[in-house]
């Protein structure tokens, strides 16, 4: 699968899946025990592994993902400060490599949002009466359009997100951010100089 | 010119490029430090591009996330059992090498969790910006520098540029009046302050922490206020540097000195804030009336005193940490039972944390079916509290000595309890399943994490007290 940030996004069109949850945090979309690798694939069988398996690895009923109808989908919907907790950008990973390409919710963790906008992972923060309909409306395809910066739904009024703008500009055109950092090397040069450093 | 507060000075000082509305700020990174989990796929970013380190000497490495701390893999005596875990030991160790990067390896007299050296070493300075794959980055704030966690793409990025494409974020002030109480120490300020704000509430936040009640504390206290900072969602905290923060690091292998040090001193006296500067938001909270603090539920924002109650009623999500817990609302904390308490990670195991357990352990043992892990922040404290037999306090009451890591906090290195079992640890988080599947976490500081030992029961340490 490929998870480079240099594919650009346009428009997502996805069905969605609700995990109708505040406050999910890294640790539940990734446990710490999957951690111990080198590799930055691999981790959508681990993905929400302790909410998706119990402790005989057999699927748990009534976890959304376990939901053979939510097979596909692209697009998951989530409650208020999703990925708080750890700086593990593995928790992106894991999603991507599941198949999300797009987390709505209704507000995001920091560090999060940027592991996320940085493996083309759209965070979605919606408003509150959008964020209900979706929940309350499991399953539904959903249009994100990166360029108007708005999710919508048959059903569904088009609903306004914030994307930081550079973020946005790199994800329309498929900039590379490591690229765009070294090509600031003059100006690196010329604070480390002035500096002393 | 507009007074500045102090993360506004130190912001400024490191933007290479100023922000604009269409493009972040570049800003630069004077301390980058590694660790083995969140580092080697950023080394093979690198190496695919065929990039260099830019500044090898702004970096410092530390094994301690998956890495053992058991003396006899540690010291090579056997091979470390998890094969994956010696895989990113070596993968650190190699990329370290290759790029003439500085790393505290296995055998190191001063590895230890990252957090827990930068300052011991005195690497960690006043007006620095410092990063770290790691969330809990936010510590070295007590020494008044722009510290935060970051991401491993992110890790990369300074790793090739010494540099990171950031937002300017908010500043928020956390105004602490009056004292601690005896016997209530910094960890269970910061519960209350987490408490106060929730785990949403310091998000696009650095806090500044001020007042009587930070200028109270030591150093090792600070950084336990600044640890927990992201737990309340800000990725950075801060406390001006002052007197404390100056005898801390003089003398210290990595800080200035002679001449040097006098100048240094000079620049740090000038970092505080200004008086009049304005902040987006300020909350006050007053530590006199902070009792010693436990969490309940499945976040570090689930918290009450120890003496206290579980909340009567809550939404959906207070229900299932509860279902998840075992508790039922408005029950009573004290007198629940405990099966393992954990004294470690980077938020409580500096000395002075062990030496507040040790107090309570002194003369006494675990109470019959609790196991007790104590496990230095680093091997210099480690040396330091066998030098004042503290691991014959914890030692005699029936606890487990071990080498300096992340160990339970993280449950990576093998290091993890049972599922159902309940565990009154030091450390910072208390998601579901972070110290082992099914694993329930009661976040307090070293004090109520040994009275709990004693008595096998969650107990205010104050009972406890000589
Ligand atoms: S001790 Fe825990 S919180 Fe601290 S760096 Fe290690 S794993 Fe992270």
């Amino acid at each position: 699968m490929d998870v480079t940030a240099t594919t650009p996004i346009r428009t997502i069109r996805a069905r969605t899946v609700v995990l109708a949850a505040d406050d999910v945090d890294t640790d539940q979309i990734i446990p710490a025990r999957f951690l111990t690798t080198t590799r930055r694939d691999g981790f959508g069988d681990a993905l929400f592994a302790d909410w998706r398996f119990d402790g005989e690895g057999q699927p748990r009923p009534g976890f959304a993902l376990n939901d053979p109808q939510t097979r596909g989908a692209g697009v998951l919907v989530a409650g208020r400060n999703f990925g708080c907790g750890s700086s593990r950008e593995h928790a992106a990973w894991a999603l991507r490599d599941y198949g999300f390409r797009a987390v709505v919710a209704g507000s995001f963790a920091d560090i999060f949002r940027n592991n996320a906008l940085k493996n083309g992972l759209l965070p979605v923060a919606v408003p509150g009466d959008a964020l209900a309909w979706l929940t309350a409306h499991p399953g539904v395809e959903v249009t994100i359009d990166l360029e108007a910066t708005t999710l919508a739904a048959p059903g569904l009024a088009p609903a306004p997100f914030p994307v930081e703008p550079f973020a946005r500009y790199r994800l329309l055109n498929g900039i590379d951010e490591l690229g765009y950092l070294l090509s600031r090397s003059g100006a690196i040069d010329a604070y480390e100089r002035s500096r002393g450093a | 010119m507009t007074p500045r507060t102090l993360f506004e000075k130190i912001w400024q000082a490191h933007e290479v490029v100023a922000e604009t509305a269409e493009t972040p700020a570049v800003l630069y990174v004077d301390l980058h430090l590694v660790h083995e989990v969140t580092t080697p796929q950023a080394f093979a970013e690198l190496e695919s591009r065929g990039l260099p380190v830019r500044r090898p000497d702004r970096t410092l490495g530390t094994l301690d996330h998956s890495t053992p701390t058991d003396a006899a893999e540690l010291l090579g005596r056997i091979p470390i059992r998890d094969a994956s875990a010696a895989a990113q030991v070596a993968a650190l160790e190699r990329n370290a090498r290759a790029h003439g990067i500085e790393l505290l390896g296995l055998g190191d007299g001063r590895r230890g969790i990252v957090h827990v050296i930068g300052p011991e070493l005195g690497r960690t300075q006043p007006g620095m910006t410092i990063v770290c794959g790691d969330s809990h980055t936010s510590t070295h704030g007590a020494f008044g520098t722009l510290a935060f966690g970051i991401g491993t793409t992110e890790v990369g990025h300074v790793l090739a540029t010494q540099c990171l494409l950031q937002r300017k974020p908010r500043c928020l002030a956390v105004t602490i009046g009056g004292r601690l109480q005896a016997g209530v120490g910094s960890k269970d300020l910061v519960l209350a302050i987490v408490g106060r704000l929730g785990v949403g509430g310091g998000t696009g936040h650095v806090i500044e922490y001020r007042g009587e009640g930070i200028r109270a504390l030591s150093m090792e206290e600070r950084m336990t206020v600044c640890n927990m900072s992201i737990e309340a969602g800000a990725r950075a905290g801060m406390i001006a540097p002052d007197a404390t923060t100056f005898a801390y690091l003089q003398g210290r292998p990595g800080a200035p000195a002679g001449e040097d040090w006098e100048h240094a001193v000079e620049r740090w006296q000038a970092l505080p804030g200004d008086a009049g500067a304005a902040f987006d938001g300020e909350v006050s909270l007053d530590a006199a009336a902070v009792e010693p603090m436990i969490s309940y539920g499945t976040n570090p924002g689930m918290v009450t005193a120890v003496g206290g109650s579980i909340p009567e009623a809550g939404d959906a999500a207070f229900m299932k940490a509860l279902r998840y817990m075992g508790f039922e609302p408005g029950e009573r904390l004290a007198g629940k039972r405990v099966d393992l308490v954990f004294i470690g990670s980077c938020t409580n195991s500096r000395l002075s944390d062990l030496q507040a357990a040790a107090a309570v352990l002194r003369g006494r043992k675990l109470a019959r079916g609790v196991r007790m892990l104590v496990v230095p922040g680093s091997q210099q404290v480690k040396r330091a509290a066998e030098a004042e037999g503290l691991d014959r306090v914890f030692l005699a009451a029936g606890a487990e000595w071990r080498e300096s890591g992340c160990s339970m906090c993280i449950g990576m290195n093998g290091d993890v309890a049972a599922s159902g079992q309940y565990v009154v640890s030091t450390s910072n988080r208390n998601f579901e399943g972070r110290q082992g599947a099914g694993s329930r976490t009661l976040l307090a500081g070293p004090a109520t994490a040994a009275a709990a030992a004693v008595t096998g029961r969650v107990t205010d340490p104050r009972e406890l007290a000589a």
